[in-house]
């Protein structure tokens, strides 16, 4: 018994720690809803990108915007047209600073982190999207 | 001890044949953003640092980049121009005559198209500059969601602007298919740049 509970927690160990990281997709998405600039003019606040937005490379590393409002909209970095989408790979793990008028601050902030490399980097990151997410994926 | 390794090795081991087989999603073919689907770039009508109309329809056929900018910019813009010319070196003779810089200042009031044509030639004498009235400037900035604002300096009459840093990625149609953020290096520009010259 004692063996089988040892061998079956080295193996989620390795697994999380040396599994290469699935994706489905590498994009995260944010949409602009439809009636978003309606709800505005009424007076509603109406936040739809955060301040700041945290991506991995190797497992989120592009940011989709998406306009299905009814006019065009400053999203970011990019003004958007309604019904298009604006998709913005990053390449390298930094801080980037976009000037948004979306956001009160005039600034929106995408933060890319490098890819957990296997090991014990792979393990804590899919150790903290167990506990945040419920997922180890 | 050497068993408990052999053993932790195995089931690491095992863990590893035991996943899935993953493939990434295939990458953007370009480094730039892009707009899907693109768009007609919006059109405008500047005066020319080459003393003719400067108009995006005079371009079509070629690849334009548009960059929005002032002449006193102390690192983004001469930044910018020098990657865009880097690039235009890169790419070689032929494939760079297909591809036109325009740069449009942000600061009307100190930049005339004398001083935006030696600023220009600096960096690449192929790059195209324009002005015009204030109002017109700002109308064309509104169509393309660029931002520029004058930065007063305490205790001097200089001023700075702020502004938005991206490069507009026009294409032969004359749709704006990307917009390069600032900070990618010449090498992303000649690799977005064979691109669109290859789409055609």
């Amino acid at each position: 018994m004692k063996f089988w509970l040892a061998f079956v927690l080295a193996f989620a160990f390795g697994w999380m720690a040396f599994a290469p990281i699935a994706t489905g997709s590498s994009e995260e998405l944010f949409e602009i809803p439809h009636g978003t600039y309606a709800r505005r003019m009424a007076g509603n606040q109406v936040e739809i990108l955060p301040a700041t937005i945290r991506l991995t490379l190797g497992v989120r590393n592009v940011l989709l915007l998406r306009n299905l409002d009814e006019v065009p909209q400053v999203f970011g970095p990019a003004l958007i047209m309604p019904g298009q989408s604006f998709r913005l790979p990053f390449e390298l793990a930094s801080i980037y600073s976009f000037a948004c008028t979306a956001h009160a601050s005039g600034e929106m902030q995408v933060i890319v982190d490098p890819e957990p490399a296997a090991g014990w980097d792979r393990f804590q990151w899919r150790w903290e999207r167990l506990r945040k997410k419920g997922s180890a994926f | 001890m050497a068993a408990v390794l052999r053993f932790l090795v195995a089931a690491t081991l095992l863990a590893l044949s035991m996943a899935p087989a993953f493939s990434a999603p295939p990458a953007s073919a370009l480094k730039a953003g892009v707009f899907e689907p693109a768009q007609p770039a919006p059109d405008f009508s500047l005066q020319g640092t080459d003393g003719k109309e400067l108009k995006l329809a005079r371009f079509k056929g070629k690849l334009t980049l548009l960059v929005f900018g002032f002449t006193h910019c102390p690192e983004v813009c001469p930044t910018t121009l020098a990657r865009l010319a880097q690039a235009r070196k890169e790419l070689g003779s032929a494939a760079a005559e297909a591809v036109q810089v325009v740069y449009v200042t942000v600061d009307p009031e100190r930049d005339d198209l004398d001083r935006i044509r030696k600023y220009l030639g600096a960096f690449d004498k192929s790059f195209l500059g324009g002005t015009a009235k204030p109002e017109v400037l700002a109308a064309l900035r509104k169509n393309y969601g660029v931002f520029a604002k004058k930065v007063e300096a305490p205790g001097s009459d200089n001023y700075g602007m702020s502004h938005s840093t991206s490069v507009f990625m026009i294409d032969r149609q004359g749709k704006l298919r990307a917009l390069m953020p600032f900070g990618h290096e010449p090498a992303d520009f000649v690799h977005d740049l064979k691109l669109m010259l290859a789409a055609g």
